[in-house]
């Protein structure tokens, strides 16, 4: 398989404003070919776009307003991992040699009918995600004894390390007691808990070892893919404290990539509720079940901002199309150590992790220097 | 008849294939074993609580059927893990499916 790289990408702000889809489209798209201005728009032979929005032909008109006219034209639709589906697409046509360059481009409404999904019917009136998310929390702190004010850690060390983040939703940080004070939405599930839906972009240029070699001298490798579906309602979840397709996703991943999961320096991982965020890291082997907390509250403790550094989406927003491609900007940023004070130490290896309506689908990328 | 219908009858059925006799759910038109029609098995049907938290003076619950049904229904009552239930009411409101357990 020839390699895939990562060679430039543009974000815009998160925020609550409302603006045509379009626009946000046109907003990261923008950005990234201001902060790049020496790539050639005609080498471009694929636009992917990744969003929830009901809006057509978005990637002709996003290329139109953003002067490429690509070969290859079209959206991708997965819910929350949208992004990291729509990357693995990109990577995809670059490997099979359809493509050599390839704009994947995603965007999302804070209004974005994606948010709940009406086919899970199973849910009877219980369709909002803060329902999973409370069965999860529930079945998780039962199973392994964790408190409330334990999972509030969460939300507490992901805002603090959005305060960090220029583009992110989340200008404030709070303590525990704020987040046990924020809004009860159920007994198992607090305002802060929360990511929050908003308006945002993120763009990211991917293409072949030939073209990464002309236009960047800091090239970052997409080293392995994983993806595991196993069903698209809530209630086939077998286990609701651990995330099977997460855990098969990031198998595949590190298996091409041909690492372990201890060799991963930093990651970004799908925090859509304060209790997603022990359970992915447990899914995917950071630490043995039930210990994700532990490494949470160590992380939070010595101010490493490993995990989530961007403030994952509790502290940066979900705009869902979006997410993922800028959570794949954030290992990018951090690998090439252009994070600025969301640095971490030195890091060679990263990891993504998208996923979708309550880990029913997980999307894992390795990305390599 | 559909499993649609009858919900919006206030009907609860098990959908299971004719054929191979698989329980389907979410309820369909053909079996996802064997591809054959699925036929509506009628009656009072036990369910056991797998889990549950709370809203407001609601429970809701996941309840499991014949070790395959899954679903998410409303309980007045304060639950157990693995307490049998059985469907008091159901059906559609809104274009939303709706259960309530006692």
């Amino acid at each position: 398989m020839s390699k895939v790289g990562i060679i430039a990408h543009g974000t815009s702000q998160f925020t609550k404003e409302d603006h045509k889809i379009e626009s946000i489209l046109h907003k990261s798209t923008n950005d990234l070919f201001q902060k790049n201005s020496s790539i050639a728009k005609k080498e471009i032979d694929a636009v992917l776009i990744s969003t929830n929005n009901n809006s057509k032909y978005l990637s002709p008109i996003l290329s139109e307003m953003s002067g490429i006219q690509p070969k290859i034209a079209h959206s991708i639709e997965s819910l929350c991992n949208s992004g990291t589906n729509s990357i693995v697409s990109a990577f995809s046509y670059i490997s099979s040699g359809l493509a050599d360059m390839v704009l994947v481009s995603g965007a999302e409404r804070y209004d974005s009918p994606g948010q709940i999904l009406e086919w899970d019917n199973s849910r009877g009136e219980f369709k909002h995600p803060i329902f999973w998310a409370s069965i999860f929390s529930k079945s998780y702190k039962q199973e392994y004894g964790i408190l409330d004010e334990e999972l509030a850690i969460v939300s507490v060390k992901n805002h603090k390390q959005a305060k960090e983040n220029p583009n992110a939703l989340s200008k404030k940080t709070y303590t525990v007691e704020d987040v046990m004070n924020s809004k009860k939405l159920t007994d198992d599930l607090r305002l802060l808990n929360c990511s929050r839906p908003c308006t945002g972009s993120a763009s990211i240029l991917l293409a072949s070892e030939e073209m990464v070699k002309k236009y960047t001298d800091m090239p970052i490798w997409i080293t392995g893919i994983g993806q595991k579906t196993t069903s698209a309602g809530f209630t086939k979840n077998i286990s609701l404290s651990s995330m099977e397709s997460t855990k098969l996703a990031g198998q595949s991943a590190l298996k091409m990539a041909n690492r372990n999961i201890s060799e991963i320096d930093v990651a970004e991982v799908h925090d859509a509720f304060s209790v997603c965020e022990p359970m992915i890291l447990e899914s995917l082997g950071f630490t043995k079940p039930g210990e994700g907390m532990k490494m949470i509250k160590k992380l939070h403790e010595t101010n490493n901002f490993m995990i989530n550094p961007r403030g994952g989406l509790i502290g940066t927003g979900h705009p869902l199309g979006a997410t993922g491609i800028s959570q794949t900007i954030e290992i990018v940023q951090q690998l090439q150590k252009s994070a600025e004070n969301r640095q971490t130490d030195n890091p060679k290896i990263g990891l993504i992790h998208n996923m979708s309506a309550a880990a029913t689908s997980s999307t894992v990328l390795v990305v390599e220097k | 008849m559909s499993f649609e219908l009858e919900l919006s009858n206030g009907q609860f059925c098990i959908p299971e294939c004719l054929v191979c006799k698989k329980i389907v759910w979410p309820p369909a038109e053909f079996c996802d074993n064997c591809n054959e029609k699925i036929s509506l098995k009628k009656g009072e049907f036990e369910g056991k609580i797998i889990e549950f938290s709370k809203q407001n003076e609601n429970y809701f619950c996941i309840v499991e059927f014949f070790s395959s049904i899954r679903i998410i229904a409303k309980m007045t009552s304060n639950p157990k893990k693995d307490q049998i239930v059985k469907i008091s009411k159901c059906g559609i409101s809104n274009g939303s499916y709706f259960f309530h357990i006692i």
